[in-house]
């Protein structure tokens, strides 16, 4: 991390407490420490991670926005931790025309809106593991806001633990967020690059039946109209999920090297895709790949199954195997 | 096809969330979430009872019961958990909505009554599915009921 916070915007965050009690946050450029722990350190990048106790513990740090981000659109309202604003995947994140993220101009108005500022300490957290959390730090790199963290267990740990929980709406004043061009091709793949990467690891993250093509779809999730089922030619099965603990923390450096390197052969230096059905769970594996494992070329194809199981002339393998590389194009 | 009719119970609910603008129509399902009726004791304790809707993206349970009346009253039992507040909402407006009419005026609601509250922009065709998945499934299993009557 960069100590370079040279933005100079004092927004005021006026979150209400149940109680009636109200505070005046501050946010100023002091760059929030990240947090040390055992657990963390052994990451590539620990300061992407924070837990549950470090976040009670800096809530009402002047610089710290916490965002939630659900998969169910009105879980944050029946109550979110004190203070944190509500970003949602689909109706925040996405285009509502062209099949794509916001644009720079979009992101500057959605971060404005939300009081987050170009050098806010951004911790998101969210339901089912940080899934949609991990999504949608994936964006916010995409637009890359420097310091933004995951809140290591997500939502469930935190209620596990019986922490504050507010239905409280917080107020958020206005901040000026610069106008900042979507920088795609560091970590995002489109359809072509995965065609070109044909030799280079895939990881395919869905369920085992959506990988073998006996179902197109999550088990329990709605059909969202794929022609085919399968997977792209060479990609190894590491379902997303293997990634989470039973807490939905991360688990162990080793224990993820284990599944990774050892299981799924990904070597030191690896140009690497990760896919899904829409690119939301190979965002999960996109963070554990980055920033827990330390990969540095790691891209996910957000066209993913949706896009590839319908595309014209484009290989698919069906079955268990990941089956052979095809020349690449 | 036989013809369709939107019953005044759930026009009533339809009408409810028309009136007000796509931000307060989600607070709207939000409030019906939270009055899905719990489970009677003799459904909560055997949940084997209960069917899951499989097409939903959370887990939701319905069980439809057919009163030995002439008219064939329905009763519809939901369970979801609160972690899936939006599922708990279309639940509890097909709850309501639909409760106690006759098996006649069930298959008579139509398939797009969903789309009729207005909150496809405000949280996405996408998971405006599920809702539609959760009246296919009453109407079918309205129909195998009324079948083994």
């Amino acid at each position: 991390m960069c100590g370079c916070y040279v933005w100079k915007f004092s927004a005021r965050i006026v979150v209400r407490l149940k109680g009636g009690r109200t505070f005046n946050r501050k946010a100023v450029a002091v760059p929030v420490p990240a947090e040390t722990n055992e657990k963390f350190a052994a990451y590539a990048h620990p300061e992407r991670l924070v837990s549950t106790q470090w976040l009670a513990d800096h809530l009402n740090d002047d610089s710290l926005v916490v965002v939630e981000s659900d998969e169910d659109i009105l879980l944050y309202e029946t109550g979110h931790i004190p203070g944190s604003v509500k970003i949602d995947w689909h109706t925040d994140l996405n285009d509502a025309d062209t099949r794509d993220y916001i644009d720079g101009e979009g992101f500057a108005a959605l971060m404005s809106a939300k009081g987050i500022s170009r050098d806010s300490t951004v911790v998101i957290y969210g339901d089912k593991s940080n899934w949609w959390a991990a999504y949608a730090l994936w964006v916010f790199t995409l637009f890359s806001h420097s310091d933004v963290r995951l809140l290591d267990g997500g939502r469930d740990k935190w209620i596990a633990e019986s922490r504050e929980l507010t239905t409280e709406t917080t107020s958020v004043t206005a901040t000026e967020y610069p106008v900042v061009q979507r920088n795609d091709a560091r970590i995002r793949a489109f359809k072509d690059d995965v065609l070109a990467h044909f030799g280079n690891p895939l990881i395919d993250v869905r369920s085992p039946d959506e990988y073998s093509g006996a179902r197109t779809t999550m088990p329990a999730y709605p059909e969202e109209g794929a022609l085919r089922g399968g997977h792209i030619p060479s990609a190894a099965s590491v379902p997303w999920g293997r990634a989470a603990a039973e807490d939905g923390t991360f688990k162990e450096r080793a224990e993820l090297e284990q599944i990774y390197h050892g299981d799924a052969g990904l070597k030191e230096g690896d140009d690497v895709v990760a896919y899904c059905r829409i690119g939301e769970r190979s965002s999960h594996t996109w963070f554990v790949l980055t920033h827990l494992l330390g990969f540095d070329n790691v891209r996910n194809y957000d066209g993913s199954w949706t896009e590839w199981g319908n595309a014209v002339r484009v290989p698919i393998v069906k079955g268990e195997t990941p089956g052979s590389v095809p020349a690449s194009r | 096809m036989a013809e369709t009719n939107i019953p005044d119970q759930l026009e009533e609910i339809i009408d409810d969330f028309q009136a007000l603008t796509e931000p307060d129509r989600l607070q709207l399902l939000l409030e019906f979430s939270r009055e899905l009726p719990a489970l009677p004791d003799r459904l909560a304790d055997h949940p084997e009872m209960l069917e899951q809707v499989v097409e939903c993206q959370t887990p939701l349970f319905l069980h439809l019961e057919l009163d030995q009346d002439p008219a064939g009253t329905v009763r519809l039992y939901f369970s979801a958990p609160p972690e899936a507040p939006t599922t708990r909402g279309f639940a509890s407006v097909l709850a309501e909505g639909l409760d106690g009419l006759s098996a006649t005026e069930i298959l008579a609601v139509p398939d797009d009554v969903a789309d009729r509250l207005g909150l496809a922009q405000a949280i996405t065709p996408l998971r405006m599915r599920g809702m539609s998945a959760m009246l296919g499934r009453i109407k079918r299993k309205v129909t195998e009921a009324t079948a083994a009557a």
